[in-house]
Order: structure tokens, then sequence, then C-alpha cells
């Protein structure tokens, strides 16, 4: 069998996967913890504790704020000390709930024993609001709440379960880990999805690069028997893990644009997810902690970890847990070097979909001076939506909305693909960004109006 | 926090290439082909190249700082390719001066006035060739071998095969006599084509092209455009009339198809973007270079349709898209 | 030869009369009627198509003046007044007499005043900055220093100031369009009216943030003390989010604002003499102590009256 990849675009950066021997370590309790609101898509959760309260690990506090939106749990135990904005690694205020720690009490229902349980529940409505009650969100960077993608709307079929286990990002060595550590606990978790979507067969993609992996979780399928899940091997290419490369080298569908995965019969989730819907639904506990890598290029090994953190904990805090930020470090990530975020506040809490943090060294990250487009169409070899950067440059420092639409600029997904192999340093993806959310907005405001029509014209 | 970090949007890393880097490369491409040419010619190729490139680069140095007060842009290497190909397209005993017309115009005329590298819509390394071809018929098609290092085999003097076949085909003879009178075989194609420097030796371009391709720095479907149309082309007049119709063979590796296909049309500046825009201008310029090489007056078509089909670019441009994913 | 001569004078005569006649005849049945007044609008009208009074551009705006019923809605700001009149002359109307305005950046945060945090590498556009993050200096209210002001103005009215980072508005270029005021992602351009020979007062702040925290990101921060609106006698200043406004149809320019300010945040600008502060402040203070005493003398009175009723 041929292995794997998607049909257009793409870029091969060196995977820097350093703390990919590093094994998963507990991250000590820090003296305090932020719980921002809003670490999910959607509607910010609303806090549902008050100052002074005193709360277990695993306690609810904060409920869902809309239809996509998740609750919040404790990440540890101890009073709450304010319930007010803070600013994010953006430097934007958000709310956020502090709590002091004190001690590590956990909810009693949480069963924190090693015991793996295979039994899944019968009923999909018990396990959908148990993924739904543990505050479960995609954890492969667009944190979409769990319940909600595994509830297609009426009419459609999910026939094939995807679980992302591809970690195209370089750098990034958390999801690798938990399938070498927790290979069975992955499966569990992606049969019970299965269940709940009704049986379809469920593929693991790996890419490979990481061929320990593919094992573990090839052994780990066939100790436990779940029948229709299998392991199908990727190219080594990014962004492989995008959603619609993904369901594009798996299955070799294209999800039309503005159109949805299920669309196409399609559910994507991540392997880091499986695992929270296991914990969430075998064991009761909620999505409190996760697995972030901690590495950066020329820093020393004792530097680099995998940590296993409470969500909430401050990115400071893992900072100086690793050993400091290191003297070579001049950009500071929280994720991936080809999506993540850069950190302008140190101070800024983790959240749920909290992946990494990279230390890069000016050599690496520092942009060069643009020079002029030389009309060369790597970006457009690159843009794996077949989108060609260069002339959605153009059209949005001309304004040209209309034919940003017509160009497709919305089908934007952010990968970097264009920025990475522009020769001439032109920002690209900075600029198409914004075209991509001016046509959004011109494509919002016209659902919306044809909306009211509609429903004036039903008047 | 003592240290100011960097913030930028993502991404955060870049593949480490740029406009230098690539045109570096197209450089090491050209090495082959020009090792050959001065080898054949000797010093005087050697001073053809050398004054073609020192004023390429000289003219756009000056340029840029004295009348354009901008940024200099000699360092991207893109007038040092400009200079490499230019020489590679004229003979080696032309007078320097001429050379230095050539560069005056392929720098001046056709990349700076239209605002420097990514704005030209001409080809300059063509633009300055034609200049000299249209200015200086006489010095430009003189092409008495000068003394080079290595004898070549069958050197033939004073005319390219292509315009000895157009004299030859005036004069009354057929191609199999004038085949039979110059003793072409396939070999001699590869590594002698008794013409311009980058005309020479067609292997010797091939191996610099497949360079390229690996390198990524190309993609390889205008020369193939370009080359399957001459093919074509030449297959079905050969077909038809072999009397009075070059081969296959013949008309790819003779002249400037080779150095113009590889390295010419695949220029990025004058080339379409999308793929399928590619190949519809990499099927024109053979169409038109072939229609010129069998019933124009020039011996040579090379030149004159890759001008041709850098007008058509940016329609091909507009009209010819990537496709797109999730898209009918 | 002379044959050659003739037939291609002929041919040519006839070819050039065949399209004369093919161009007159689309140039009848492709005619579109307009109002002749759209043309003398335009006319009067200073032509830069800037867009600052919100149509496409100058014929743009001649063409719904026209249709209008007033000129109400309608005002160019590069022509000002004078243009208006025109045009109100044109089609008919009277129009009222509008304060000519101007640009003003409402950011004090220098690289002296507000020390930068953290080193911005991305694409030079305020939009691209204000959307990855706060910004690259402990204020994440006040200018980015992108420049995108500087690119929208259409008259050369602004520029950087490589000294301080913030841009500067040349009131003589300064037409008052609009267009850097939606340019700017921060909303710290406001355009406010010119004033008598040009003298302004206002708050060259917008930072929401409490007193200490934008004291610490910006030594000339406005910190929502209220002192100006406390010692303002003409009811001009609201603070509103820890930051002072000044009403500008309300300010008699006396200054007393820009004296008392801690931070320095207030500025008046083309004023004749410099403030001298210590003058004002004890103006101020003479005037409270007068009308403290004028308050007790008032209370006097009511107090006797108390006793003598009760």
């Amino acid at each position: 069998m041929g292995k794997l990849t998607f049909s257009m675009g793409g870029v091969h950066p060196h995977d820097s996967k350093f703390a990919r021997e590093c094994a998963i370590e507990e991250l000590p309790l820090p003296p305090t913890v932020y719980v921002s609101m809003a670490q999910h898509l959607g509607a910010p959760a609303k806090p549902v504790v008050a100052v002074g309260d005193t709360v277990k690990v695993g306690q609810v506090i904060a409920e869902p704020g809309g239809f996509i939106s998740a609750f919040v749990h404790s990440p540890a135990s101890g009073t709450v000390k304010s319930i007010a904005p803070r600013k994010d690694l953006a430097g934007n205020p958000v709310m956020h709930v502090e709590i002091a720690v004190e001690g590590d009490e956990w909810d009693p229902a949480i069963d924190r024993t090693k015991t793996l349980v295979t039994a899944i529940p019968e009923d999909k409505a018990v396990i959908l609001d148990r993924i739904k009650a543990g505050g479960v969100v995609g954890l492969g960077g667009a944190t979409f709440p769990t319940h909600v993608k595994l509830s297609p709307p009426p009419g459609k079929v999910a026939e094939c379960l995807i679980i992302n286990g591809t970690e195209c990002e370089p750098y990034l060595t958390s999801d690798y880990r938990i399938m070498l550590e927790r290979p069975k606990e992955i499966v569990v978790g992606a049969a019970i999805m299965q269940k709940v979507l009704g049986g379809c067969p469920c593929v693991i993609g790996i890419e490979e690069n990481k061929p320990e992996a593919i094992r573990t979780m090839g052994a780990a399928i066939a100790e436990l028997g779940y029948p229709g899940i299998e392991v199908k091997v990727l190219k080594k290419r990014y962004p492989q893990g995008g959603e619609k490369q993904l369901i594009d080298a798996v299955m070799k569908r294209q999800v039309r644009s503005g159109g949805l995965p299920i669309d196409v019969g399609a559910v994507v989730q991540n392997a880091g997810t499986a695992l929270a819907v296991y914990e969430a639904v075998q064991k009761n506990k909620p999505l409190i902690t996760n697995v972030l890598t901690v590495t950066g290029d020329h820093i020393p090994g004792n530097l680099q970890h995998n940590y296993l953190f409470r969500i909430g904990a401050p990115l400071s805090f893992i900072m100086e847990q690793a050993g400091g930020i290191p003297q070579t470090a001049d950009k500071l990530v929280s994720g991936g070097p080809m999506m993540g975020k850069a950190i302008s506040n140190p101070d800024a809490t983790t959240v749920k979909g909290s992946s990494a943090i990279l230390y890069l060294s000016e050599a690496s990250t520092r942009r060069q001076a643009t020079t002029s487009c030389i009309r060369c169409g790597k970006c457009a070899d690159a843009c794996p939506m077949g989108l060609e950067p260069f002339l959605l440059y153009r059209l949005y420092k001309a304004a040209d909305l209309d034919a940003l639409e017509k160009q497709a600029a919305q089908d934007c997904i952010e990968c970097g693909c264009c920025l990475y192999s522009c020769p001439a340093h032109i920002p690209l993806l900075d600029h198409i960004r914004q075209a991509k959310g001016q046509v959004m907005g011109v494509i919002r405001a016209r659902a919306a109006a044809a909306k009211a029509a509609a429903e004036a014209a039903k008047k | 926090m003592d240290k100011k970090y960097i913030v930028s949007p993502s991404p955060h890393i870049h593949a480490n290439i740029s406009t230098t880097s690539i045109m570096r490369d197209v450089i090491i491409a050209l090495c082959p082909a020009i090792l050959v040419s001065v080898l054949a010619y000797g010093w005087a190729e050697l001073l053809v190249l050398a004054v073609s490139v020192a004023s390429c680069v000289l003219l756009e140095w000056a340029v840029t700082k004295w009348m354009l007060k901008k940024p200099s842009t000699i360092g991207d290497l893109s007038a040092v390719v400009t200079g490499l190909l230019l020489a590679m397209n004229l003979p080696s005993a032309i007078p320097l001066w001429i050379v230095f017309i050539g560069a005056f115009v392929s720098i001046c005329v056709a990349k700076l006035s239209f605002g420097g590298i990514g704005q030209n819509v001409f080809n300059p390394a063509i633009t300055g060739r034609v200049f000299l071809l249209v200015s200086f018929p006489a010095q430009m098609t003189d092409w008495t071998p000068t003394p080079g290092f290595v004898a070549i085999p069958d050197a033939v003097s004073g005319a390219t095969p292509l315009s000895a076949l157009k004299e030859a085909l005036k004069s009354g003879s057929t191609i199999p006599q004038f085949m039979d009178a110059h003793s072409y075989d396939l070999a001699s194609f590869l590594w002698d084509a008794g013409a311009s420097a980058g005309e020479l030796s067609a292997g010797a371009l091939l191996l610099g092209f497949i360079y390229l391709l690996i390198r990524r720095v190309v993609k390889p479907w205008i020369p193939i455009a370009v080359l399957g149309t001459m093919a074509l082309i030449s297959a079905i007049f050969h077909g038809v009339n072999p009397d009075l119709y070059t081969g296959v063979p013949f008309n790819l590796m003779t002249g400037g198809a080779m150095l113009g296909a590889l390295f010419m049309a695949t220029d990025y500046v004058t080339s379409p973007m999308s793929t399928l825009g590619g190949v519809i201008y990499g099927i024109g310029i053979g169409l038109i270079a072939m229609m010129i090489r069998y019933f124009g007056s020039y011996p040579e078509g090379m030149s004159f349709a890759i001008l041709l089909m850098n007008c058509t670019v940016p329609l091909l441009n507009i009209w010819f898209h990537q496709k797109k994913y999730g898209r009918a | 030869m002379t044959q050659t001569i003739i037939w291609t004078v002929a041919i040519l005569s006839v070819l050039g009369l065949l399209l004369a006649l093919i161009l007159f005849w689309v140039a009848r049945k492709f005619r579109v009627e307009e109002d002749p007044r759209i043309d003398e609008v335009e006319k009067v009208m200073p032509g830069a198509n800037c867009g600052g009074c919100g149509f496409a551009g100058c014929r743009a705006f001649a063409d719904a003046a026209v249709k209008a019923p007033n000129l109400d809605n309608q005002y160019c700001p590069v022509g000002g007044d004078e243009v208006m009149q025109k045009v109100a002359a044109i089609l008919g109307f009277t129009v009222a007499a509008k304060a000519p305005q101007v640009a003003v950046v409402r950011c004090n945060g220098t690289c002296a005043n507000r020390p930068r945090t953290n080193d911005y590498d991305g694409a030079q556009s305020c939009r691209v900055k204000a959307a990855l993050y706060s910004g690259d200096t402990g204020c994440s209210y006040g200018c980015l220093g992108c420049g995108d002001c500087v690119a929208a103005c259409q008259f050369g009215a602004l520029s950087m100031d490589p000294a301080t980072g913030l841009p500067v508005v040349d009131a003589s270029k300064c037409t008052a369009c609009g267009a850097c005021v939606k340019a700017c992602p921060k909303h710290i351009i406001e355009l406010r009216n010119q004033g008598p020979r040009g003298m302004r007062e206002f708050v060259s702040c917008v930072n929401k943030d409490k007193g200490p925290a934008a004291r610490k990101a910006c030594a000339a921060a406005c910190i929502g003390c209220g002192l100006c609106a406390k010692t303002c006698t003409h009811d001009a200043i609201t603070v509103t989010d820890n930051v002072a406004y000044i009403d500008f149809t309300k300010c008699k320019l006396c200054r007393e604002c820009e004296a008392v300010c801690p931070t320095g945040a207030i500025h008046g600008v083309n004023f004749p003499k410099e403030l001298d502060k210590d003058a004002v402040k004890k103006r101020i203070a003479d005037r409270k102590a007068k009308a403290a005493a004028a308050a007790a003398a008032a209370a006097q009175p009511v107090e006797k009256k108390e006793v003598a009723n009760g």
C-alpha cells in the first residue's frame, strides 16, 4: 500500500522533533492557576463560581455560553481569588477565573486509577453527555467543542472517522508521546467516537516520520480487537494534519468551499482529543490536563520536555519549571512554528489547545527584508487549498473584495505555506488573513441579509 | 521582562530560500553550457561573457542608485543571470561595444524602465539580443569561430546550422542533400551545433536544467510544452515533405531551441504563473518558433517566439488559475 | 506609380469616412441623457476623488447632490464651506456653514514615554498588527506606528515622525476627509474643529486602562483622574472608561485643564504664548478660594434663617 497524502500544495519543513525521546513528565502544581473562559471555539463560558468559593480538581467552574461552547473545570483545588479580565498571550483582556492552589483534592467522582476501561457505554446519549460534561474540545488547534462535532446534523451520515495522529507541525511531539505512552486509551477513545457516529470505519492517520507510533498504535488496535479501526501511514508533508487535507489524503474527497467535513462523510478528531474522550467517558475525568512540548532550536536537551500540565498553569510557570527561558531564545511561540502564536505576554495562561512552548532563535525566525515579487509562483505551488497567494495579496492591496471572494480568499486555512516558501519574503499570509476576514464579513453580512429577507417574505 | 522578544504573525519559520539563492542556482545550472562554450571559443567567448555580465551589473547598480534612487538590487544576482544569458546568445566574435549596447537594452530598457525585477513584461536577455539582431545584423550573424581551448569536430565556419540550411534551401537544394553535405548527426548536435555559446551544446544545457529541476527551482511543464510542440510540428511537416522540412532531432538540437525552452521561456517574471497557462504559453512559443523556422525569412525564431508570447502572459494569468481545493 | 498613390489615398479616405460614420452612429445610439447640472457641480468640486464625503468620487457626489432634495446629508470636507456654497448656488439650495475641521492624533506614546516591551517583526501594517495582538508596548490602546494612516492620506498631510514613532498631521494640507480616521484600527485619530487661528485643546490619549496600569505603560497617559473635568468651568470635559475627552464645541480654550493635568496628556496647539502653568494654577486656586468664600457666605444666612425660623 502506498503512503497517502493530500493532492495539492504543501511544504516540507525540517521536522525538528528534538523532544521526541522525552517521556511525558507531570508538571508540578503551580501556586495559582488562571482559567480562561474563552479557550474553545464559539461563545465564551459563563463562570458559575464566585470569589471566595473553594473548588476541587475537576469541579465545573463555568458553563457553556451558547450552543457552540464548552464546560470549563477547575484544574486545581483551592480558593477562587478573582473573576476578572486578564491579558491573554496576545495581550488582549479575556475573562479568567483565578484560583489559589491549596493541596490537590480531586472530585471523588473521577476515577484516577490507571486501569484501562474497555467496556464502552451502550447508550450514545450517555456518551455524548459525558463528552459534553467533560468540556472536551478538539485539541488539534481549532478547539471546536467535540460533542457538537460528534453530532452530525440530520440527514448527514459519517462514513469515516479519522483520528489525526499526523502531528505535521515541526517541533511538536506531544501527540507522538501520547501515541507511544497511551496507545490503548487512544484506541478506546476512537472506538467510543466510532460508536457515537454509528459504527463507521475509523482510520488513524500517522506520518511516516513516526514509525514507533505507527507500530505501537497498530499493536494496541490488534490487542484490543475493536472492529473497523486501522492505522494508515501518511507521507511527511505539511499541512497533512489540516482537516481538509487529511480528508483528501485518507478518503480522496474534498470538502467544498464553505462546507463541513461531514458533507463528505468525514469526522476528524485529533489523537489528543481521542484520549480526552476516553478519560471523559470511561474515567469521568474532564479535560483539565493536556500534554505540551517545551522545545526549540539550538537549546540544550535538559530544557526540552513533554509535560502533562494542568490547563490554566501560566506559561511563565511552565517555562520556569522547564529550566528557564534559554539565552538563545529570541521568540517564544505557543504552538507549532507554522501556525502557533507568538507570545507577547509570558504571564498568560495555558488553555485547552496549548500544545507547545517553542524557543526560537533570531536566526531561525527573524523575517528577512521584503524584496520585489519575482512571480515565481512558489506560493501558489505551496498552497494546499490551491489558492494563489500572490494574487490575493495584490487584490487585498487594491481593496478589491469582489475579486478576493472570487479567488476564494475565504478558503485560506492560514497554514503559512505561502509565506514559508516565498523567496522575496513578502508577508503574504499577514495580509491574506486580513483579506479573509473582510471577505468572511461580506459573506456573513450577505447571509444575514438573505435570512432577514426570507423571514420578511414569510410574514 | 528585560529581553524584547520577537513577535510576529505565524508562520515563524521560513524555507530559507531567497531571490538570491534562486538566481545562484540558475547561474550554477548555466555553468556546464558556459564551460563548453569557453572551451570551444576560447578567450574571445570568455571576454564576451565577462563584458556582458559586468555591464549588466554595473548598469543596474548605476541606474538604481543615480536615477531611480532606490536600494540597489544587484545583490539578488538577477543582473548576473541576464548578463550570462545575453552573452550566451551572442557570437563569440562580436565587437565588445555591441555587447555593452545589448546589456544596456536588456537592463535599462527591458528591465528597469518597467520597474525592475518582477515588473518587466519582456525577458531582458532576449530583448537585448533581438535589439542587437535587428540593429547589427552583420555582426550578429558573423559566426566565425574564435580559436578555442579544444578543437571542435566539424566546426561549421561562418554560419549556424539553421542559417546554413536557410541559404541552402534558397539556392534550391533539398534537405537530404544539405544533410549529406554537412554530415550532421545526433552526436554532433549534442556537443556541437556550431553556433553561439548557449546554442553549442544541448547536452550541457539539459544537464543544467536537470539541476534546476532537482533543486525545485523550475517546473518542467513549459520546456516540455515548447519542445513537444516543436517536435510535433516538425514530425508532421517532415513526414509530409522531407525534402523541404527538417526533422525532429535537427529542430530540437539546433539554434536557440534548448536554451530558449529551458532557460528563457522558464523565466519566472515573464512566464504565466499557473501550470495550464504555462503549457499554453509553451505551445505558443513552439508554434511560432517553428513557423518562423519553416516559413519566415529569419533562420531562427526562438527569440521572437518568446518575446511574442511574453505579451500574452498577463492575459494568460487572468484566464488561467490553479485548481482550487473543493471547487469544480 | 501614380495609380498606386491614387488608390492608396482613395482607399484611406473611404475608410476614414466609413469609420467616422460608424463612430457618429454609435455616439448617437449610446448617448446617455444626463442632467447638465451634474457637470456644473463637478466642475466646482475639488476633484480629489478622495471619498471623504462618503461617495465614490467627486462625480458621484455631484450626481447625488443633483438628485437629493436638499444638501443636509452631503458635505465635501475637502472643499469646505466655500465649495458647498457654490454647489448650493448651482442647485438652488441653502447650506448652513460648518466649522472647518482637522485630523488630530490622540496618542502621547512617543518612544520616550512608552517603552517597547517586545519586538514586532510582522508586516508593517497597523491592521495586521492590531489583529495579531495588543501591540509592542504596554499600552494596548495607543498608536501602533506602522503608518496605515499615512498610506491612507491622499493629500500628503500625514507623516511618521521617526523621533517619536507617531504620525504628525500637517494642518495646512489636511482636508479633514476622514480617510485616516477610518484607516486607524485603534481609533486614535479624530476630526476636530480647527479652532480660532488653529488653536485647539485636546486629550492626547485614548487609554482606557485604570490609572496605575495606564501610567505604567506610558508616562504621558491619561490616567482618568478627572482633575481636568473638575477644573473645567465650561462643562466641556467628560471622563468615561478612565479617559478624559474634551468636547470641542464647548471648549473655550482657557487651558486650565492643560495646566492641571498631572501627566501632560492634554495638549494645546497653536496658542500664541506658551502655557504658564503656575499662573493658571494660581488663577484656579484664587477662583476656588473665592467660590468657597462665596459658598461659605451663602451658607451663613441660611443657617441664620433656620435659627430664626426655629
